[in-house]
């Protein structure tokens, strides 16, 4: 008697479970919409230009968004070692935040990771000191300044003379040596390690 | 009636007793506040701190929760980074004020009332969002995991697992879906990227596949319940489940859609990581899948018997389908049990009872995700990669199980 009340009771659970108790589609006031998925909203405002133009500071290897101006290496040398050198090393080497110059003349083994050696793209150099340098007053350098300072770097690491006019015509024709190094990432998960 | 909220010294009992006798009765050093707000530093009397509780009328409700005087649960922290104390956390969600912080030029101060978010580029209307307009969206909560893909140390026994890697954190992050923001703006059949901008004096700045927009990133604008704390972002950050800490821009300003990656510094220069045959890896957006006991653990010393063996398990790609467990480091593996909730792209708690005979051994776990990827070792890592690789490196970890009862870090080095 146990058994068969045990299997009726199975029984009805199975039909309750394949009757759900609230048919949504007769009662309409349960079934949520499938507004958020397709929907525009109108929320928010349109940029104007000048709002545009404030804040889009960034620079691209193909060398949009580059300002107008231009640097020599000469120039930028007198504002490293007048606002950088503290960080960055006499020459762009050894400082406290990591040298920005291959040295040629290790004195340990331990290679740095430099500009010279590192970094694939030469506009890089002049997208990053001006969105982020110097460290203790960021946001403070004129383009032209910032032009003088990528042509100090690129000349300290031998990746241009001393001659070489930086502008947004140059500096996105610069290869930089470190560039052939980079692969983009093609581990995919699964059982092989990468 | 004051409130302890922290006690910074604890004199020892037995010293404490005979200078009670004495008639000295200070028992600790505390950080109390009065009921007019004040905050200051006070010696509390032991017979303050022990005695019977239910003699004495308690501490008032108040304003904000406090954690017990007796719990000092704090992060480790250095000038550009801060590691959350995994071996203190129960359960799968990281307490806010313990979240793991790393920033690169401080937490900026912003007025959520002036912050605004602009979408410009490769799309039909360029807009700007107020904090206000993004609230109004429909939202979004998910539980995931944040790691920093340089979440790892190593080279000495004395670490902790907050040492170790107390770069990950867990959350509740709710906010608006990207793709809802993609749809308001038109972005054009050729974005296939965007730009990533913060509002700190790095201006800080990443590219993000525009797929990953679609799938699932989201625009946070709180975490367990309440506006974003200021050293995860706050007021808005970007969200992207499953990828490495840096990709998710905190202080959001701006999203550039484009058709090509920028290369700014923090995806060339740093967060990139040397593979073989002198190759450099970059855009390694994905954090893979890690596991580590975080009880027990260095400095921790256990007693024969049973233990219960804890730990977090996680992957950047789904859904953790196993842990496995060693004691008797390496040679056999077993099956560990995993708590409830299992979500995607989530800190899973795991566990694993253990009868300890005062053996010397070593205990180990890994992790398997759904992909099929399992953890692996060091060596393995170091072998796929050569070893100058800098970050996502997710080893199996090992504490060595001393006679005494001791727990040590096992470090390895291959280099």
């Amino acid at each position: 008697m146990k058994v068969f009340l045990f299997f009726t009771f199975s029984f009805l659970n199975t039909i309750w479970y394949l009757k759900p108790p609230i048919q949504t589609s007769k009662h309409s006031q349960f079934k949520s919409n499938k507004i958020d998925s397709t929907h525009t909203f109108g929320f928010g405002r349109k940029a104007t230009h000048a709002e545009i133009e404030r804040l889009d500071i960034d620079v691209r290897p193909d060398g949009k968004g580059l300002p107008k101006g231009e640097g020599i290496s000469a120039m930028g040398k007198v504002i490293f070692d007048n606002k950088c050198v503290a960080c960055h090393g006499a020459g762009g080497i050894g400082g406290v935040s990591g040298s920005l110059v291959t040295n040629k003349n290790p004195t340990d083994k331990k290679k740095e990771k430099t500009i010279g050696n590192y970094w694939p793209y030469a506009t890089t150099v002049f997208d990053y000191i001006r969105r982020a340098m110097p460290f203790n007053e960021p946001n403070s350098l004129t383009n032209e300044e910032v032009y003088h300072l990528t042509a100090y770097l690129l000349n300290a690491n031998e990746i241009i003379d001393a001659k070489t006019v930086i502008n947004a015509q140059t500096l996105p024709k610069i290869v930089m040596p470190a560039h052939k190094m980079f692969v983009p990432d093609d581990r995919k998960g699964g059982v092989e390690i990468k | 009636m004051e409130k302890i909220i922290e006690i910074t010294q604890n004199f020892p009992k037995k010293i404490s007793r005979r200078s009670l006798l004495g008639g000295a009765a200070t028992a600790a050093v505390a950080i109390v506040q009065s009921a007019s707000g004040q905050i200051f530093q006070k010696g509390i009397s032991e017979s303050k701190i022990y005695d019977d509780p239910t003699k004495r009328f308690g501490t008032p409700a108040g304003e904000i929760g406090t954690r017990s005087p007796f719990i000092k649960s704090v992060k480790k922290f250095s000038d550009i980074s801060s590691r959350s104390p995994l071996q203190d956390f129960y359960g799968i969600i990281t307490p806010s004020d313990l979240h793991f912080e790393r920033h690169h030029a401080g937490v900026p101060a912003i007025d959520p009332s002036k912050h605004e978010l602009l979408i410009h580029g490769l799309v039909e209307k360029p807009m700007i969002f107020t904090l206000a307009d993004l609230k109004r969206f429909p939202s979004v909560s998910r539980i995931a995991f944040l790691e920093c893909s340089g979440n790892f140390r190593g080279g000495k026994e004395n670490l902790t697992p907050q040492e170790i890697c107390g770069l990950t954190s867990q959350s509740e992050w709710t906010g608006v879906k990207l793709s809802t923001l993609f749809r308001e703006v038109g972005i054009k059949p050729n974005a296939s990227w965007f730009l990533a901008e913060g509002g700190d004096a790095a201006i800080m700045t990443r590219s993000i596949p525009a797929q990953k927009g679609w799938d699932d990133a989201i625009i946070a604008y709180a975490q367990n319940g309440e506006p974003l704390r200021p050293e995860q972002g706050f007021p808005v950050r970007l969200f992207l489940p499953g990828w490495e800490g840096n990709t998710n821009v905190k202080w959001l300003r701006r999203l550039e859609l484009s058709d090509a990656p920028y290369y700014t510094r923090e995806e060339t220069s740093k967060y990139t990581e040397s593979i073989k045959d002198g190759k450099i890896r970059m855009f390694s957006f994905d954090m893979d899948a890690r596991s580590i006991i975080t009880f027990p653990s260095y400095p921790q010393q256990v007693e024969k018997g049973w233990i219960e063996i804890r730990g977090l398990a996680w992957s950047g790609r789904g859904k953790v389908i196993k842990v496995e467990v060693s004691t008797n480091a390496g040679k056999n593996w077993q099956l560990a049990k995993l708590n409830d909730p299992i979500l995607d792209k989530a800190h899973v708690q795991f566990r694993h009872l253990w009868q300890w005979k005062g053996e010397e051994t070593e205990i180990l776990s890994r992790v398997t995700d759904e992909t099929g990827y399992t953890q692996p070792t060091l060596k393995q890592l170091f072998e796929a990669r050569g070893s100058d690789s800098g970050y996502h490196i997710n080893p199996i970890t090992a504490w060595q199980i001393k006679k005494d009862g001791k727990v040590l870090f096992k470090a390895e080095s291959f280099r």
